[in-house]
């Protein structure tokens, strides 16, 4: 195995006591700015270790936009500035020393389009241990990219068709397909930014169980516009609204007893 | 007299257009919507069917009226003109256009002028008629359409069968022009291969054609047909000239489209391109002037033996030459492949330039080996540099810092000046030209088919 920097897990910071788990991802006064548009407006988070967090909001309020701060994903886009403190496992992510491709090696992403190279199967698989240098020999490999898959559930339906095209594959499969190439990395958290919105029911019940799964080994953060969708799968919700964090809780309680008008407002629909 | 006639049609076919509009809503009357087609295509229905005969009348016409002139004139003049050749017939013909309508007679003689005088009535004879004609088939054709004109009438159908048929003759005459050009090379090369045999021509290594004697009395040297020397210099150069356009085109597309600030980009893309609208003279000369003296003088000063004009010499500027095709091409196609596979792999961790080895570029190949080809193709039917750095001296040599020449250059060099065509001195350009056509031709379908293979699992 490559060495991947690891971190102790000590016990919580005591600064915002919303999680009862133990917090995997901090924020603290996060702001992002595109240009002059402030797009995040002084965001405090705990997200607690295994479990899923859900992100919900009217279109434009900023769901994207901070869940790609976890990964830096905001480093590509030039006008994008991002202040303020994000920790994983205490370490700030935003530090001058962090390397940001390890960081991503970490903090893994799934796409709201899928999204697999044009590459086979395998291929697709295989991407992410290869570049990051974690297996020796290509018997390890096999076994990585076997493991990935069974662990996205969709190994039974490709383990006959490895050096197939992966872009050859039903939408709900590309979309598996993805979450099997960001588990292969081992990753410590999973992005996934919308990740059902480009598939049909049956599909999207197959990645919620899959994510439900999933929760036992990483940290999940999940944008979704169904409502439905984040009451199933999440254990607490954020929601999100013009670039303020206006809620946070467990989810039973946010869909059944919101606080915060707003959030009353957007869980029963009654918003513009 | 043409322009004229074509002129009036064309005011003729604006003024139907407009009646047969009137005409379809006057007709429809308070129903309108009981039209079948718009206004305008009845107007359009009726400009065709009132101009289209004439116009066709009037072309035909144009076309056949000098031959039919000249045959009539010719064998009223049989008599005087019995003894006389193809050619001076020719001159003849030419003397009486000239007296009959303005111009210089290289000969004006009794015989001449009255050949004119009749030329220039029958020509007005024909004229005359011509325009009779074009106007009956265009009242006719009026009076067709006009009494055609009905709501229930479907002129949008006829007018769009017409440019239906419009549509396919220009596809026609376009591939009608392409078979055109193959069958006439093969047929011209066929009579070169029945003077030359085709196993010397592909198979022999001397090409010396400049040995052939020039008129049946002269005594010529061994002439001889081996187009090798000239494959492998046409090789050698374009591999010399892929070796320098391709690394340097994809490198630069790879900068531009995923390095470069887009204030960069705004100016490096269009710079690049005024490259490729250098004309090839002119990097011709920048090759024979410049490249080829320097790369002697340090050939020699390496203690190597350069000759003024080298293969290395022509190949270099000609790479440099299609550098704009490949990345402005390669630009294109990996600018096409989607942010969402660059993000997809950014967000495993993947550096940016593992993101464009791994990714980018290999979504891209299809048409980075499209560009590619395209600038092979380029590079063997360029002449102009090879003329001028790289020389015409037919040395079968794999060196390059040997004079070479290449298929181009010969068919060049084989038909300027004064030629016989049925010489296989002259034949030998069409059979060069074949095999040029035949190696291209091959080299797309190869691209074709390694970009279709490709894009099965890019889409
Ligand atoms: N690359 C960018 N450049 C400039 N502004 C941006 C950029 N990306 C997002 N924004 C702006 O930031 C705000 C938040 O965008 P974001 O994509 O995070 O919203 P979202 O909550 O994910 O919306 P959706 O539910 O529609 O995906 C929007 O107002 C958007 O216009
Ligand atoms: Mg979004």
């Amino acid at each position: 195995m490559n060495s991947l920097p690891s971190f102790e897990t000590t016990a919580a910071t005591t600064a915002v006591p919303t999680a009862a788990v133990h917090p995997k991802i901090t924020g603290r006064n996060v702001n992002v700015f595109y240009g002059e548009k402030h797009a995040i407006k002084d965001v405090n988070v705990d997200i607690p270790e295994r479990s899923v967090m859900a992100f919900i909001g009217p279109s434009g309020c900023g769901k994207s936009t901070f869940l790609r701060c976890i990964n830096r994903m905001n480093d590509t886009i030039p006008i994008c500035r991002v202040t303020g403190d994000i920790r994983i496992d205490e370490q700030d992510i935003y530090d001058r020393n962090l390397d940001v491709v390890q960081l991503r090696a970490r903090v893994g992403m799934v796409f709201q389009k899928p999204n697999p190279f044009p590459k086979s199967i395998y291929e697709n698989v295989a991407y992410g241990p290869r570049i990051h240098g974690l297996v020796k020999s290509k018997t390890d490999l096999d076994e990585v990219v076997e493991t990935a898959l069974k662990k996205a559930s969709l190994w039974n339906e490709v383990k006959d068709r490895l050096l197939e095209s992966g872009t050859g594959l039903s939408g709900g499969q590309q979309q598996r397909l993805c979450i099997a190439r960001a588990i292969a990395v081992s990753p410590e958290v999973i992005l996934m930014d919308e990740p059902c919105s480009a598939l049909d029911p049956i599909a999207t019940a197959k990645i919620e169980e899959l994510i439900d799964e999933l929760k036992q080994n990483f940290t999940i953060v999940i944008v979704t516009h169904s409502m439905q969708q984040a009451a199933r799968v999440s254990q607490r919700t954020a929601f999100f609204h013009l670039g303020i964090m206006v809620e946070e809780g467990a989810t039973d309680q946010i869909f059944t007893n919101p606080v915060d008008t707003r959030t009353r407002d957007y869980i029963t629909g009654r918003f513009g | 007299m043409f322009l004229t006639l074509f002129g009036i049609l064309v005011a003729i076919a604006i003024a139907c257009h407009l009646a047969g509009r009137r005409r379809s809503i006057a007709l429809a009357g308070s129903n309108y919507a009981a039209l079948h087609s718009l206004p305008g295509y009845y107007g359009a229905w009726l400009a065709i069917m009132t101009v289209g005969p004439a116009l066709i009348v009037l072309v035909v016409w144009s076309i056949a009226a000098p031959n039919v002139l000249r045959s009539m004139v010719l064998s009223q003049f049989s008599a005087q003109l019995a003894t006389s050749s193809v050619a001076q017939l020719d001159g003849f013909w030419r003397d009486i256009q000239a007296i009959a309508f303005g111009g210089t007679a290289g000969i004006r003689d009794a015989v001449r002028s009255d050949a004119a005088a009749v030329l220039s009535s029958r020509a007005a004879t024909s004229t005359t008629m011509m325009i009779v004609l074009m106007a009956a088939v265009g009242v006719a054709g009026f009076v067709y359409a006009w009494n055609a004109i009905a709501p229930a009438f479907r002129s949008r159908h006829r007018v769009e069968s017409v440019v239906k048929v419009l549509l396919a003759v220009s596809a026609t005459i376009a591939i009608l022009t392409t078979i055109g050009i193959v069958v006439s090379l093969i047929a011209e090369s066929m009579r070169f291969f029945s003077m030359v045999s085709p196993i010397d021509f592909l198979f022999g290594l001397t090409w010396t054609p400049q040995q052939m004697a020039f008129r049946a009395d002269q005594v010529g040297g061994t002439a001889a047909f081996g187009f090798i020397p000239l494959l492998t210099g046409t090789l050698l150069i374009t591999f010399i000239a892929m070796v320098v356009a391709a690394p340097l085109g994809i490198m630069a597309a790879v900068y531009l489209s995923d390095y470069a600030t887009p204030k960069v980009r705004a100016v490096g893309k269009p710079v690049l391109e005024i490259l490729a609208g250098i004309p090839t003279v002119v990097y011709g000369f920048f090759a024979a002037l410049t490249v080829a003296p320097f790369i002697r003088n340090s050939g020699h000063a390496l203690g190597l033996d350069v000759s003024s004009e080298s293969a290395l010499a022509a190949g270099v500027v000609m790479g440099i030459m299609i550098v704009p095709f490949v990345s402005s091409l390669s630009d294109d196609v990996i600018n096409a492949v989607p942010q969402s596979l660059r993000d997809g792999s950014a967000g495993l961790g993947a550096t940016k330039s593992e993101t464009i080895r791994k990714v980018v570029l290999p979504a891209a190949l299809p048409g980075i080996v499209s560009a590619l080809v395209l600038a092979v193709s380029r590079a063997m039917g360029e002449t102009m540099i090879v003329v001028m750095a790289a020389g015409l001296a037919a040395n079968l040599t794999l060196n390059p810092l040997e004079a070479v020449t290449t298929i181009t250059v010969q068919i060049g060099t084989l038909l300027t000046g004064d030629q016989e065509f049925d010489s296989p001195k002259t034949l030998a350009a069409f059979g060069l030209g074949l095999v040029l056509f035949v190696i291209t031709l091959s080299l797309n379908l190869v691209a074709l088919r390694v970009v279709n293979k490709y894009r099965e699992q890019y889409d």
